[in-house]
């Protein structure tokens, strides 16, 4: 159920949008209302998140490092896994955003020997697919680009090149697409091992769906249901430019593809897709490990006002007298 | 707090880029025209318009591996061939060809080993 839910969801679109377009010629609906709604609300919507986030003070300096911490000159620190300096940290997010440090350690629990001890390792197949999927993510949509600038900076043409460069077919694969296609399905079949099942919720594979919906309807649209390119993009630009406008070379599945991406842009700021920004955001790895070095003041402390044992006992100095209490005072 | 703005204002300016990028280059609205050759091409225009590429590939395969060298359509029969067939009334590459594949991005291979035709001067 929690499988199902999210594969009809999505597929429940897909056919919504191909049957609207198809059958009853709602393109104005689902091309021009339907991208301009969902993106003005998911630009809202992340804002507004961010600002959220920004506003919400950080109570402790809770930086988890995983190296040696800068002490006495001739110990060799770690000057990334246990930053102080800002350089150091800059390097740490970097290494998070760019190569998944954290992904590739620890995230595994296995079970070794007659004594069946516990021990930590890194899922080293998730650490390749989830890289693998977000760097031919941004491949595609750097190749994407060609539709949004005119004249076509020569890189995007280079990089097409370089990632069509096996010309198998007419038009060629893309190798991006390939190992895009891959990684997604090792993603999605990851979640249907038992203990990872267990943990997976109905949003999880809404992504994954949503997501895969868009690789499949862009790789049919390129080698099957073909459309006119140049209309794309001339339907592009109206749209960026607010002059939208209805093209007639644009297949069903053009309009399927771009709705299920403006769905995916409207669901981002409500899901967990918002990791995008709040992998910069952590806490635990954007902070300096220098809590030995300078005083963390946490920002929700306010003078606290207080009623000293001194205080009360001359409060109640008669009564307590009188009572035989040794006193202080 | 005031980085995380910066943060942010930083991913708006550049998921915003391509917008500011036409209005620099000054193209906003440009869309490629193309000077059509009077009569029918091998296929219908909005057949080619879409799928001229793999006509194109059908007709070196065939041409090149199998030996036929006539194409059978609707339209008639055709002798198979870029320089011969195609280019004889799409002779200009720089206002046909080159129109809509710098539009698109697409650097076709055609050229790789075809020549490209001279443009002859306009009467």
């Amino acid at each position: 159920m929690k499988i199902i839910l999210p594969f009809f969801a999505v597929s429940g679109i897909a056919a919504v949008i191909y049957i609207g377009v198809k059958v009853y010629n709602l393109q104005l609906v689902f091309g021009i209302i339907l991208p301009y709604l969902c993106f003005i609300l998911a630009l809202v919507g992340f804002i507004a998140r961010i600002i959220r986030w920004a506003a919400s003070p950080v109570p402790f300096h809770i930086p988890t490092v995983c190296g040696q911490q800068r002490s006495l000159p001739w110990i060799r620190s770690s000057k990334i896994d246990s930053p102080v300096t800002g350089l150091g940290v800059l390097f740490r997010v970097l290494g998070e955003v760019l190569f998944f440090r954290s992904l590739f350690r620890n995230d595994r629990a296995n079970l070794y020997g007659e004594q069946k001890r516990i021990i930590y390792s890194s899922d080293k197949l998730l650490w390749v697919g989830a890289l693998l999927f977000h760097w031919f993510l941004l491949v595609i949509i750097l190749r994407h680009l060609r539709l949004f600038l005119e004249p076509v900076p020569s890189w995007i043409i280079s990089l097409q090149g370089l990632d069509g460069i096996f010309e198998t077919t007419m038009p060629g694969v893309y190798i991006s697409n390939v190992f895009i296609s891959l990684s997604i399905l090792y993603l999605l079949f990851r979640r249907f091992r038992s203990r990872i099942r267990y943990i997976s919720l109905p949003a999880d594979y809404f992504i994954l769906f949503l997501l895969g919906g868009i690789i499949l309807s862009g790789i049919l649209m390129r080698h099957i249901y073909r459309i006119d390119i140049l209309d794309a993009k001339a339907f592009i630009m109206g749209l960026i430019y607010l002059k939208p406008m209805v093209h007639e070379g644009l297949g069903a599945m053009f309009y399927v593809h771009l709705g299920l991406v403006s769905i995916l842009t409207l669901y981002i700021p409500h899901s967990k897709l918002m990791h995008m920004a709040g992998v910069f955001l952590s806490p635990t790895r954007n902070l300096k490990n220098n809590s030995r070095m300078k005083r963390h003041i946490n920002p929700w402390d306010y003078p606290v006002k207080v009623h000293t044992y001194e205080e009360w006992e001359d409060e109640f100095k008669d009564a307590l007298k009188e009572a035989g209490i040794p006193l202080d005072r | 707090m005031l980085k995380i703005i910066a943060g942010l204002v930083c991913f708006l300016i550049i998921l915003f880029s391509p917008v500011g990028y036409n209005i620099i280059t000054g193209r906003t609205y440009y869309v490629p025209m193309l000077k059509v050759p009077q009569g029918d091409c091998v296929e219908s225009t909005v057949y080619m318009r879409k799928r001229h590429m793999e006509v194109l590939e059908r007709w070196r395969n065939a041409y090149v591996r199998d030996g036929i060298k006539r194409y059978i359509s609707i339209n008639g029969i055709y002798r198979i061939g870029l320089t011969g067939t195609c280019l004889k009334c799409h002779s200009n590459k720089a206002e046909f060809c080159d129109r809509c594949h710098d539009y698109g991005g697409i650097k076709p291979k055609c050229w790789d080993c075809h020549h490209i035709p001279e443009v002859k001067a306009e009467k």
